[in-house]
């Protein structure tokens, strides 16, 4: 297992009392057997149990729920790196269908379209009229702003929301806000969220109480992944100062085509995978842009995220499948879930 | 000499002199630096303009090609020109009518920043 992910496993350790049983190995197994990280946030609730209660036997307790995050469908790009998004995307719209516990909803963090087309929009709506969950909130992408600044994303995807399509919403619960920071941005500089936004943002979050799960989906990373590329959102410290107070604070974003994760305190990042192309790893290449892969390797570095949010502890395991199987033998297709043999209780 | 030669010799002088002319006349031509042409063109690949700072002279139409896999646009910082989203092999131009330096970006990838120089 690479370093990196021995970092974030321990990271995320930290947080739990030391009761004798070996959740560090237990982990260390789902990291080799599942698709990428799986992660427990806040509220000392062992992995183990985050997973026996929601897809075991005890799956359906009230309040717990889980909610499907995808992104960057970019519908309309037709290069060799994916020369047939669409099908993709059904790969992907055929996952979440075949869950055995239906996510309550799916959330789009951006770049639906390659370039605002109005039939780019129409065609990725006739994909998701095929998901069996049809609740699906979303936030544009810096390609979903192409034409008229956003006019057409907003007509189709902006109802209810406010500025340049941000807005949020509860359920069961946890409280969800969508961002929107590929809007105005400035020569030179990364994402942006505006001072209008963050002023509705505060007033979004003032009097909720803090042990309310915040949820936070934008489509470029909140936080400063890879400035040179632009992977950071010049503002997003003053939005993150707001939501310093809440005891569970995950952030879900896209942009950059392959999963990135950091925790800071009490607030987990998460960067979830493209349903179109790959890109490739900060600084690995002259830049960001679509990454060939061989063919039959793509679905791989495609895929969807799977939330689950849990009433006891109040956690969110945030777990990432790729569209397609290894098909080798230390599998690490998103049999991850089903792993989870309860270490404790 | 004979008649012919001194004909021969009027004809090829001003040839030679000609083709002298020509070859130190015209400037060494680099990437950014084109002071007297009427077109220039700026490449865009990779998620960056080439040349980032173009100089050129007052008239010259600037014409922005995307090689990249990728849709860009050519905006203005100053609001002096604006292009619309650029897919690969599309192309944007501009003619710069006055003298001055025009900073440009790509307003969906906003690190991607160059400049104009007209003189």
């Amino acid at each position: 297992m690479t370093d990196k992910k021995n970092d974030l496993i321990d990271q995320n350790l930290q947080d739990f009392n030391n009761d004798g049983v070996d959740r560090r190995g237990f982990l260390k197994c789902m990291a080799w057997a599942g698709t990428g990280l799986v992660w427990t946030l806040s509220g000392g609730i062992p992995v183990s149990r985050a997973f026996a209660k929601t897809h075991g036997k005890d799956a359906g307790k009230s309040g717990d729920f889980s909610f499907v995050q995808i992104s960057d469908s970019h519908i309309g790009f037709n290069k060799p790196a994916n020369p047939d998004v669409t099908a993709t995307l059904q790969i992907a719209i055929n996952k979440i269908n075949a869950m055995p516990d239906k996510p309550d909803f799916i959330i789009h963090t951006g770049d639906l379209s390659q370039l605002s087309k109005p039939s780019e929009f129409d065609s990725l709506d006739q994909a998701l009229r095929g998901v069996s969950t049809k609740q699906i909130y979303f936030v544009p992408g810096e390609h979903d702003m192409l034409t008229d600044n956003g006019e057409q994303y907003l007509q189709r995807y902006g109802k209810g929301t406010k500025g340049a399509g941000w807005h949020s919403f509860d359920h069961k619960g946890v409280h969800f806000v969508g961002l929107v920071n590929v809007a105005n941005l400035k020569a030179g500089g990364m994402g942006s969220l505006g001072h209008e936004q963050l002023e509705w943002l505060e007033d979004d979050l003032k009097g909720r109480s803090a042990s309310t799960p915040i949820v936070l989906f934008a489509h470029i990373p909140l936080w400063t992944i890879y400035p040179d590329w632009g992977w950071g959102t010049d503002d997003s410290e003053q939005a993150l100062s707001y939501v310093k107070r809440f005891g569970s604070v995950t952030v879900l974003n896209g942009h950059i085509h392959q999963i990135m994760q950091k925790v800071e305190g009490k607030v987990s990042f998460h960067t979830a995978m493209s349903t179109a192309f790959p890109q490739p790893a900060p600084g690995t290449a002259p830049s960001a842009g679509p990454m060939k892969v061989p063919a039959d390797q793509l679905q791989r570095v495609l895929g969807i995220t799977d939330v689950n949010y849990l009433v006891s502890g109040r956690s969110l395991a945030v777990v990432d499948s790729p569209l397609g199987d290894s098909g080798s033998s230390d599998s690490r297709s998103a049999r991850g879930l089903a792993l989870a043999d309860p270490i404790v209780g | 000499m004979t008649k012919k030669d001194v004909w021969v010799a009027g004809l090829i002088t001003p040839v030679v002199i000609a083709m002298v002319l020509l070859f130190v006349g015209s400037p060494a031509v680099t990437a950014s630096d084109q002071p007297s042409g009427a077109n220039a063109e700026v490449k865009i690949d990779n998620f960056s303009f080439g040349p980032e700072t173009i100089k050129v002279s007052v008239g010259t139409t600037v014409t922005w090609i995307n090689r990249d896999d990728i849709p860009h646009t050519v905006v203005s910082t100053d609001g002096v020109f604006k292009s619309k989203v650029r897919d690969t092999d599309e192309k944007f131009s501009y003619t710069f009518t006055k003298a001055g330096t025009y900073p440009y970006y790509c307003s969906v990838h906003p690190k991607m920043t160059g400049k104009v120089v007209v003189q």
